[in-house]
């Protein structure tokens, strides 16, 4: 275990430690301290590291994660693990706007709540939220699944595409061309291991299953002949 | 992009220290707006009756004591004064439109920059850091204190285009975003009897909330009416005598965060502004809720007023 203090080492000597494992992995375990809302916190990462952030981060912490696991003991700024391609990321509090913004893979988990624009345009990422989400979650999402053990605010999965969401607690309202679906045993499984895998608590048979009604000018075979 | 911060105290026990406090949350949103930067302090209040004016001139040389004189002279009332850098804070029971007036016909150069019992405003052109040292921030006391570092966007570096802006005794407004619709919200407060110091946006949202308050809305009215009456981006922080507000537009555009103690409340653009404040470890933070009113005041020190449309 190696700990890095944000209050003796710059964030940019931080990340390039942690990048400096990529190449031959000599360490495992990181533990940051110290890091005070910082920007940009454990960004980049490409190994499969154990990275502990101890207090709240700011911007962008975990982005464009790869197969490092990344645990804050504190509440996360804009953009957690945005763009995250693999790996997991877990915030043990809440986190602020566009959590696993346009992220690839991986699983992210948030304890807490996550503001509005969660999973906005995410492409195949997982993300479990332990308490609700905010507007416009899911906005534009392509693929992946969003898990929400709260409750969703205004325009959940607005113009989404083949994300899949499902939601425990009440839907303020569902965005354009996002419908209530069927919950098969198919989606109570995936529900369940999402659930396992992010450690949380719920019954899945308490959720129900949101998705594209695939109406959308994208969705039109008539429109075939634009592209 | 801008930052903007704000201290409200609920121990008195911290009054003393309201300044220390509040200049590295001020200083750590620099990197959100170098240009300017400004505050609004209360505290020092004065008796029933009388009023505090801010007054701010940007040249040194500058014969304070003339101008005192001859403001006391002419308007027959005993002014208590003192200066700080390039303002001065006048403590006199000489009416509102008398000062303004004398001010306007004699030193038509030196701006008033605030009228209430308790509200002192100070900003200027510059890093955060150079305005909080050239007035001394960290040595100031007060119940409360907003602040704003600015990056222009709507209007030109100057110290009237700084924030805070108050249109009214007490009421001071900061703000992070862009408002639309200012100019037609500006010709009916003009209409209304609202005077204007600058074409910038905020200072049309302070307007709009002291119009209000001024026909006997509460703060927490002004505010929900304004989530409906104001279209744009905007991050609100609010002060009055004693009470301090958190607004943000239905969409939630630009950022905030708030922490709340036994001991304070605070707010700021971003986290890292609150990371030295102490017992932020134990704090309760969390990012606030678009389209939603928070208001604290000190007749509810320990409870807060929560509303939301």
């Amino acid at each position: 275990m190696r700990t890095i203090s944000l209050s003796e080492t710059s964030v940019r000597e931080a990340n390039r430690q942690l990048h400096d494992q990529t190449a031959e992995l000599a360490e495992a375990q990181w533990r940051i301290t110290d890091p005070e809302g910082r920007h940009a916190l454990a960004c980049g990462l490409d190994q499969t590291l154990e990275v502990e952030i101890d207090g709240h981060a700011g911007y962008y912490c975990a982005g464009m994660n790869q197969k490092a696991r990344v645990t804050i003991n504190g509440m996360v700024g804009v953009g957690v693990a945005e763009n995250m391609m693999s790996g997991q990321v877990r915030v043990k509090g809440n986190a602020s706007q566009s959590a696993g913004a346009t992220a690839h893979g991986g699983l992210l988990v948030i304890e807490g709540d996550a503001s509005a624009r969660c999973g906005i345009s995410m492409k195949g990422v997982d993300i479990v939220v332990g308490g609700s989400v905010g507007h416009l979650s899911a906005f534009m999402g392509q693929a992946g699944r969003l898990v929400v053990c709260g409750d969703a605010g205004e325009a959940l999965g607005d113009s989404i595409y083949e994300a899949r969401l499902y939601v425990r607690g009440s839907v303020k309202s569902l965005g354009a061309d996002c419908v209530e679906k069927e919950m098969r045993d198919e989606h109570l499984a995936e529900l369940r291991d999402l659930l396992d895998a992010a450690g949380l608590d719920a019954r899945a048979e308490d959720f129900r299953r949101y998705g594209s009604a695939r109406e959308l000018y994208n969705f039109k075979v008539d429109n075939a002949d634009e592209y | 992009m801008c930052g903007i911060v704000g201290l409200y105290l609920k121990d008195p026990a911290l009054e003393p220290r309201l300044g220390a406090l509040f200049e590295p949350m001020l200083v750590s949103m620099a990197d959100r707006g170098p240009d300017s930067a400004g505050f609004a302090v209360y505290g020092d209040e004065v008796d029933d009756g009388m009023l505090k004016f801010t007054l701010q001139n940007a040249d040194p040389a500058l014969d304070w004591d003339a101008l005192v004189a001859g403001l006391t002279r002419d308007l027959d009332a005993t002014v208590d004064w003192f200066r700080n850098a390039s303002a001065v804070v006048l403590k006199t029971r000489a009416a509102e439109a008398a000062v303004r007036g004398w001010l306007a016909d004699n030193a038509p150069d030196t701006r008033l920059m605030s009228v209430g019992r308790s509200i002192e405003i100070l900003k200027g052109v510059g890093h955060p850091k150079l305005v909080a040292d050239r007035f001394s921030l960290a040595q100031m006391q007060g119940s409360h204190i907003i602040g704003h570092t600015r990056m222009a966007t709507e209007s030109g570096v100057s110290m009237e285009g700084s924030h805070p802006f108050t249109t009214g005794e007490d009421l001071c407004l900061v703000h992070n975003g862009s408002l639309s619709n200012h100019n037609r919200l500006r010709l009916t407060l003009e209409r209304a009897g609202i005077r204007f110091q600058t074409n910038n946006d905020s200072e049309v949202a302070a307007a709009y909330l002291s119009e209000r308050m001024s026909r006997g809305e509460t703060l927490t009215e002004a505010l929900e009416a304004a989530i409906d009456d104001l279209d744009g981006f905007f991050t609100f922080t609010i002060g009055t005598r004693d009470g301090f507000a958190v607004l943000r537009d239905p969409i939630a555009c630009k950022p905030a965060v708030l922490a709340e103690t036994d001991a304070f409340v605070a707010m700021a653009s971003e986290y890292r502004a609150l990371a030295k404040l102490p017992g932020i470890a134990h704090a309760r933070v969390w990012e606030p809720e678009p389209g939603r009113v928070y208001v604290w005041e000190h007749s509810t020190r320990t409870s807060m007023q929560e509303t939301g449309t």
